[in-house]
């Protein structure tokens, strides 16, 4: 057996069913042993997409994403992928090759200091020096990426250390890293001040975030403000926390978010955040939700509390764990006057939109195509006008809503949907994109026809970069600079057809309906284009 | 503020630069930083003095725990502590400065090392200000080059 057999044993054993990557002569090693295994190889076109999908595979599954590369390009292609994943605590192990043990540091052909450059956006990364650390350096890294603040650990693996051979490989059972014990039971003291706040409470609200559907926490939180009647809102990461008409939701918070979602966090006595980081998107200012109300921050990150505002009551471990422990406890609240007063927010501050009637209007399209989906879909926003649109009129309903909320990272939509489908074969996946994002990682196309990745690919065409021509329109008075793409992009239609992909065009909302019918029909690939109002804006 | 971390360290190739790496990435300013083996082989101890407002140091201290290296941080003030530093001095002398020279020294309790016609090596090992009060001393004189180790700490011996 040689190191590179070792690592396909490595991955068995954590039970990976895909591997997504792109070869060269510094992973063939491992390209060649997986041959010999029952787990799937996706070829991706280009590495950053490798690390999407694997981002896209866990999020649904809740298991360890594996993307495999070579080194040089291959691995410095994969550090935007990493870096998505790392903003937005994905669980993803990336194994990259690298130049032999002794010309490392050298300079050779295709030699990059792949751990160096990824430091700042890794959890944790390896360089393998010796072939016999290969079934410990695999067990650590799948724990360190799927337990406490989930994230992405990297292997770079010499090709020499790939084709050593290995004396004794055993899979360890258990791991144990000194420095690495992170708290996931709440502190039972903390447990029970939040229990006194939430008692005295006129005024309370949970806000959600990402971290709540990492810690598989969804149908905890749901039970407990359903309990005991606590109105939620969400970030964009935690949207689908909540089902998006569940009564006591009240809608995404932040610069893009609802009005209604902000005054009642704003108006809140009692604020829970839980497994949210208080970005500057979400909380534009953060001292104001410090000033008159009690904050309590749940987080399994220690450092996440405290770093952008100091709560009143800060409570560090699993949302699951502290949601179960919470509702052991015996209390009551009583608040009915705050929820009446947010309900006639939720129904009052709507936001008035004007769609003109040539084009889709993109608002109604998203809430109509939700109405048709399958109610465990799901839903991948790419980045832009978009994600903005899909964030505030796509419903929720028992599936999952996808997106790069702290990178922001164009593109990720396809390859994290492909990774999606992957990852639940019997669930519709639909990747929603801009036809700037679409451009981006529209080589996938060939991935998903290739590989037979059924997904559904809908392209809201503005012919513009919106996003950055609506901060244009506001900030620079409709002095657009760099952001017309209408001469550049493809005839969607006959892209399609060089792929051999259906398509359907939507012109505007009479005809809608039926053509969404037609895209969710049947479980295949297929790819739509709506055409929308190059001047629409999100606000 | 001024703070001193005591960091136990995994003793590790790459973990000293994931560690500087924090400091840079964070904005957060290193004003000395040590590192030696400790009494365990496996283990290396940094001591970094750094300063800033309560939310930075308090992040400093989490964000160095999150680190998987990281075994250990012990967080201090200077008062509570006891540091040192050692430098090493090269200094130019002439018939004229070498008696204020040997002045100084005797006066800081700092040692002559090395010596030829024109230059003198002096060691001193003292707290971080007598290091600066030492080298203010020989700044009018005329210093050849300095070598310092930085700032090394422990909590001072408290029983229970």
């Amino acid at each position: 057996m040689i190191g590179a057999d070792a690592i396909v044993k490595c991955l068995e054993n954590e039970g990976v069913t895909t591997v997504y990557g792109y070869p060269g002569v510094a992973i063939c090693p491992f390209y060649n042993s997986i041959l010999d295994s029952t787990i799937r190889t996706i070829l991706v076109r280009t590495e950053q997409n490798a690390a999407h999908a694997a981002s896209g595979e866990a999020r649904v599954t809740g298991k360890v994403g594996v993307c495999a590369v070579t080194s040089g390009p291959g691995a410095t292609n994969l550090i935007t992928g990493i870096a998505t994943a790392f903003a937005d605590s994905i669980p993803i192990v990336c194994i990259s090759g690298q130049v032999k043990s002794e010309q490392i540091g050298s300079d050779v052909f295709q030699e990059a200091d792949i751990t160096g450059a990824v430091e700042s956006f890794v959890k944790y990364s390896y360089l393998i020096k010796n072939v016999e650390d290969i079934p410990r350096v695999f067990k650590e890294a799948f724990h360190i990426a799927n337990s406490g603040r989930k994230g992405p650990v990297l292997i770079d693996v010499p090709i020499d250390i790939q084709n050593a051979a290995i004396k004794n490989f055993k899979y360890p059972e258990a791991v144990n890293i000194r420095a690495y014990k992170p708290t996931v039971k709440g502190n039972p003291v903390q447990i029970k001040k939040v229990i006194k706040e939430l008692e005295k409470a006129k005024r309370p609200i949970i806000c959600a975030g990402g971290g709540v559907h990492l810690s598989e926490a969804v149908s905890k939180l749901r039970t407990f403000a359903d309990n005991y009647r606590i109105p939620v809102v969400s970030t964009m990461m935690g949207i689908g926390v909540m089902r998006t008409e569940d009564p006591m939701y009240f809608g995404m918070v932040g610069n893009n978010g609802k009005a209604y979602a902000n005054r009642a966090m704003n108006e809140s006595d009692l604020l829970i955040m839980v497994g949210a980081r208080v970005a500057d998107r979400a909380i534009s200012q953060p001292d104001l939700i410090m000033t008159n109300k009690i904050l309590i921050h749940i987080d399994v990150d220690p450092a996440e509390i405290g770093k952008n505002v100091g709560p009143s009551i800060p409570l560090v471990g699993d949302a699951g764990h502290i949601f179960e422990d919470i509702m052991k406890e015996e209390f009551t609240c009583e608040h009915e006057e705050w929820i009446r007063t947010l309900e006639e927010y939720r129904e009052t501050m709507v936001q008035k939109r004007d769609p003109n009637p040539d084009y889709v209007d993109p608002a109604a399209f998203i809430t109509m195509l939700s109405n048709e989906m399958k109610n465990d879909a799901v839903y991948v926003a790419d980045v832009g006008q978009n994600q903005i649109w899909s964030c505030n009129y796509h419903i929720v309903k028992d599936g999952r809503f996808l997106t790069s909320g702290g990178m922001g990272t164009m593109g990720y939509s396809i390859p994290a949907a492909m990774g999606a489908k992957r990852g639940a074969m019997d669930r519709q996946v639909i990747a929603v994109c801009g036809d700037g994002s679409f451009q981006m990682s529209m080589m996938e196309l060939a991935t998903i026809m290739q590989h037979h990745i059924p997904v559904k690919i809908i392209v809201i065409k503005n012919n513009y970069l919106g996003m950055v021509r609506e901060f244009q329109h506001y900030t620079y008075k409709d002095n657009y600079s760099v952001v017309d793409i209408k001469d550049g992009t493809p005839d969607l239609e006959k892209l399609a057809a060089a792929y051999d992909i259906p398509f359907i065009r939507v012109e505007n909302m009479s005809h809608a309906q039926e053509k969404i019918r037609e895209l969710l029909a049947e479980d295949n690939t297929m790819l739509m284009e709506c055409l929308v109002d190059p001047m629409d804006l999100v606000k | 503020m001024k703070k001193i971390y005591s960091v136990l360290v995994e003793n590790r190739s790459g973990v000293l630069c994931k560690v500087s790496g924090l400091f840079s990435r964070r904005c957060f300013n290193i004003d000395s930083l040590a590192v030696g083996e400790t009494d365990d082989p496996a283990v290396s101890c940094m001591t970094i003095v750094s300063s800033g407002n309560q939310r930075t140091i308090e992040q400093i201290e989490k964000q160095l725990n999150k680190k998987i290296d990281v075994i250990k941080v012990k967080t201090f003030d200077e008062k509570d502590s006891i540091s040192r530093e050692l430098m090493l001095i090269k200094v130019k002398y002439n018939r004229g400065t070498r008696r204020d020279i040997m002045e100084i020294c005797e006066i800081m309790k700092a040692d002559i090392v090395d010596m030829s016609n024109n230059n003198m090596i002096i060691q001193i090992c003292d707290m971080p200000e007598r290091i600066k009060v030492m080298l203010d001393m020989l700044k009018s004189i005329s210093i050849v080059e300095v070598a310092r180790t930085g700032t090394l700490a422990l909590p001072k011996c408290i029983d229970n």
